[in-house]
């Protein structure tokens, strides 16, 4: 296995090698080699990790260690890689999706200077090195490194178009936001080494005696802040939505399929911290189910197609964490996975509706696009599909799974659950059917325009298309087939041990998980159905919405209320400490001081007389003080 | 008490008084007459701790010459009716202060020294003789010796110059 | 005869001079009384060259008194020096302020 570990370093070394040069030689690289280094590098690392994922197949955990990060008394961090299942699983869906959304990228980007060209390559390769520093990361402060990484450059790809003030803007509040959530993590990095002398996984996770159960608790809820800022949570989601400001792949490849995810990663890391924490554990079922909820209450109203598509992230990513706390770890790794798959192609999809319609993202001013756009179209389509959970497409699976855990702890949770997953399928085919169906409502110049995207961007669609109808078929639920959840069985060993904690496992009966599906493709079929009809013949309406629908047009008003909670309470003190604190107090002790030295001055110039027999006195009576310091003191 | 020591007290208060009266008299001549009765007390503390040599050209050159380029200056400019006749009182209070301290200090200074009870060589030794500081003089000290007249002839070139008419 | 009584005579001559130079105005004076103080230290010296003779090290090195001597009779060179000059300096102030009162010397100040 020694190949394994001699390889491993490869993989972020490669995006890291892309952005050197890309970003060194931004003024040099034409548009095209901008685009072979950018996204070659990454496929090479795709492929390393490929082979790596073969390598630990059969439950295979590597540590390679490579040199000391922090070296001090007591405490020794490294700086190693640890490759296994979980984060092998990531790797692939980092650097494939990764891939194919660079080579979207070069399509989609290609209006751009070959300067800003190149730049935008070069924080998109250092975006997927920090991502895969992130995932492996042998230890808390590696994985650290990473997600400070992964959240600088998601603000470098957000402000890309920093001309722009509101994006940059929507820059600082989402990396202001995730700061926020840093904050948690690192204080339960601190606290998990005062408590174990280690931030190593292995080493963590062999000294769990050492940890009281509410150092266990505060642990994994501040580890857990830390998730809520970068996989956008309530109560720090806001930022995400706001992120659309960025170019569509960045939104497809940051804000959809990987950064995001970084949360779900972190807490499936720590799955046996979690495990033993029943209290955080319900704290993230239920914030995650909240968020599901809340953010697909606000999809169903918003009509930027990347707004929508942003807030159907936010959701999913809150039934991740709802699989999380309920101990499906399993199901919410295979639903980042599928989720990286469809919502992926859904913004590429989107992306390619945008290129074609000449920036615009108003859902209003489109349809009838399906004779334009074939392509896109049917991906779109069968991501649609995906995310609404029909079977036999790969949301169905994942989501399933997370479902029925739910249902195990708590039939309420799963309740909810599925009036999400209505929601979901009712604003996904609202956001379908308002694009693609019907009849044109833009400008004729649109019209005119309309046409599919070159095939850089549509053959990562069709190829995500592709994984998205199949995806799930690495985890098929044991009530179909026996053994079919292959998924399961490849990430047993990184489960293993919170596994072994969980005491008593009640698994559900095969009629009631029959039951339980039937219900929510029932429930989700009848909202896809809805949305088509009413949405498939949209006519544009100048009626002022009214009601729940102009509070959920608004997001529920969430950032008005922030912005008066926090940000001008903040912004007072700002002022305050502005006006008065230091203009009265830090420049009145300054200016007074320099008063103060220019009164004594005054003042001591008056000794400065010009009398010689004055100044021999002086001397005298200096002289004095010498003598009496020398000689008595 | 031994006569050495008689000879030292009475010369002691011969110059304390003289060097009190040099600051005490109101005239400039009666000054220097005073500091020429500090010079010959001096002088004979230097005969009684026989270094002769230093004696005698303490008496030569400080009461003998520089006395009276003194006394010269003050006749030939007339300065002796009394310069000073607005005193500042409380200077010369701070002056007198702060030169007592000044002694005060010194002398706790001395008295806690353990060399102050050292024995001096009264009256005899050879060190101060004619005979063998002029050895030591032409001998180790001559070019220090030679730099002097320089000395005074810039002295005297530099006196010329500043006593000249502009 | 102990050393510190010579000090204690010198200390006095040496503070008698202080003294005169902070409280008198006349320039000629505070001359004099600059040349009180020296000769105040020129006492100490050759006390203190005595003292050192009396000591053994002295028997062996002669010159080891006369040195102190000697510098003595280096210091009244300096001092007639010295004293041509400083009282040329008086002379040509009386020639210009027609006075010899060092309260009219407060140029310093600017």
């Amino acid at each position: 296995m020694s190949n394994v570990l001699q390889l491993v370093w490869l993989i972020p070394a490669l995006p890291l090698i892309g952005f050197l040069l890309n970003g060194l030689g931004r003024k040099m690289l034409s548009k095209t080699m901008a685009g072979i280094v950018g996204s070659g590098t990454v496929l090479l690392a795709f492929l390393v990790s490929l082979y790596v994922f073969f390598q630990v197949k059969g439950g295979n955990s590597h540590v390679a260690h490579y040199f000391n990060f922090i070296n001090i008394e007591g405490l020794k961090i490294g700086f190693d890689f640890q490759v296994d299942p979980l984060s092998s699983i990531f790797l692939l869906i980092i650097t494939g999706v990764g891939f194919l959304i660079h080579v979207y990228s070069t399509s989609y980007m290609h209006e751009e200077d070959p300067k800003d060209f190149a730049k935008y390559f070069a924080h998109l390769n250092l975006f997927v090195f920090s991502m895969l520093l992130l995932v492996m990361g042998a230890n808390y402060v590696i994985m650290f490194i990473g997600w400070e990484g992964v959240g600088l450059c998601s603000y470098l790809l957000i402000g890309y178009w920093f001309k722009n003030t509101n994006y940059n803007n929507a820059a600082k509040k989402a990396f202001i936001m995730n700061r926020i959530g840093d904050l948690g993590f690192l204080l339960a990095v601190f606290w998990l080494i005062s408590k174990t002398g280690s931030a190593d996984y292995h080493e963590v996770f062999a000294n769990l005696s050492k940890l009281t159960t509410r150092d266990i608790t505060g642990i994994t809820l501040l580890l857990f802040v830390g998730a809520t800022g970068k996989s956008a949570q309530i109560p720090l989601y806001t930022w995400l939505p706001d992120a659309m400001a960025g170019p569509t792949p960045v939104s497809a490849l940051i804000h959809a399929a990987t950064m995001v995810t970084a949360g779900i990663y972190m807490i499936a890391r720590s799955n046996v911290l979690y495990t033993m924490a029943p209290a955080t554990q319900t704290v993230v079922a239920v914030v995650g189910l909240a968020t599901a909820i809340l953010a697909a209450t606000i999809a169903l109203k918003q009509n930027d197609i990347k707004k929508v598509l942003a807030y159907s992230t936010v959701s999913q990513l809150g039934y991740m964490f709802l699989g999380l706390g309920v101990g499906a770890f399993t199901g919410a790794v295979f639903h980042v996975m599928t989720h990286a798959f469809f919502k992926a192609l859904l913004f590429l999809g989107g992306g390619s509706v945008i290129h074609a319609m000449g920036g615009e993202q108003d859902i209003r001013n489109m349809g009838g696009l399906k004779k334009h756009m074939r392509i896109t179209h049917i991906t779109f389509l069968l991501a649609c599909f995906a995310i609404a959970g029909m079977p036999p497409f790969s949301g169905f699976f994942s989501k399933d799974e997370i479902l029925a855990a739910a249902y195990e702890k708590n039939p309420v949770l799963w309740g909810i659950g599925v009036a999400g997953a209505m929601m979901t399928a009712f604003y996904m085919f609202r956001l379908y059917a308002m694009t693609f169906l019907g009849n044109f409502r833009g400008t004729h110049e649109q019209e005119h325009h309309l046409h599919e995207s070159p095939a850089a961007m549509t053959l990562p669609l069709i190829v995500l298309a592709i994984l998205s109808v199949i995806g799930g078929f690495i985890g098929v639920p044991e009530v179909f087939m026996h053994g079919g959840h292959r998924l399961e069985e490849f990430l047993a060993p990184v489960f293993a041990q919170s596994n072994a904690l969980i005491k008593e496992h009640h698994a559900l009966s095969h009629s009631q998980e029959y039951m339980l599906m039937g219900i929510s493709v029932a429930a989700a079929l009848a909202a896809l159905a809805f949305a088509w009809n009413k949405f498939s013949k949209y006519r544009k309406s100048d009626k002022e919405e009214a009601g729940l629908g102009k509070v959920l047009e608004n997001k529920w008003y969430v950032d008005e209320l922030y912005d008066s909670i926090i940000v001008k309470p903040v912004l007072a003190i700002g002022k305050y400490f502005n006006n008065v604190v230091e203009k009265r107090g830090i420049d009145g002790f300054v200016n007074g001081v320099g008063r103060a030295v220019n009164y004594g001055s005054r003042q001591i110039r008056l000794l400065q007389s010009g009398q010689v027999g004055a100044y021999v006195l002086m001397m005298v009576l200096g002289i004095l003080v010498f003598f009496i310091v020398q000689l008595f003191l | 008490m031994s006569i050495t020591e008689i000879i030292f007290w009475g010369l002691s208060v011969l110059a304390l008084f003289c060097a009190i009266m040099v600051v005490a008299s109101k005239s400039p001549v009666h000054s220097i007459l005073y500091l020429i009765g500090v010079f010959f007390a001096i002088s004979g503390h230097y005969i009684l701790m026989n270094a002769q040599f230093l004696a005698i050209v303490n008496i030569i050159v400080y009461a003998g010459a520089i006395m009276v380029l003194f006394l010269f200056v003050v006749m030939l400019m007339n300065l002796n009716a009394d310069a000073e006749p607005k005193k500042n009182r409380y200077l010369q209070f701070a002056g007198l202060i702060s030169g007592g301290c000044l002694f005060l200090v010194l002398v706790a200074a001395v008295t806690r020294s353990a060399d102050a009870g050292r024995v001096m060589q009264l009256g005899t030794g050879e060190s101060g003789l004619i005979k063998n500081l002029g050895r030591i003089l032409f001998n180790e000290y001559v070019i220090p010796f030679e730099i002097s007249s320089v000395l005074f002839l810039s002295a005297m070139i530099g006196a010329v110059v500043i006593g000249k008419k502009n | 005869m102990e050393i510190k009584w010579y000090i204690g005579l010198a200390v006095a001559l040496f503070c008698t001079g202080v003294v005169g130079v902070l409280t008198r105005r006349n320039s000629i004076i505070i001359f004099m009384c600059i040349e009180l103080m020296l000769n105040a230290v020129n006492l100490l010296l050759v006390a203190f060259s005595k003292m050192h003779a009396a000591s053994p090290v002295a028997q062996a090195l002669p010159n080891v008194a006369s040195d102190a001597q000697l510098f003595v009779f280096f210091i009244m060179v300096v001092a007639a020096a010295e004293v041509s000059v400083g009282l040329a300096i008086i002379v040509m102030m009386y020639r210009n302020i027609h006075s010899v009162d060092i309260n009219f010397l407060n140029r310093l100040k600017n």
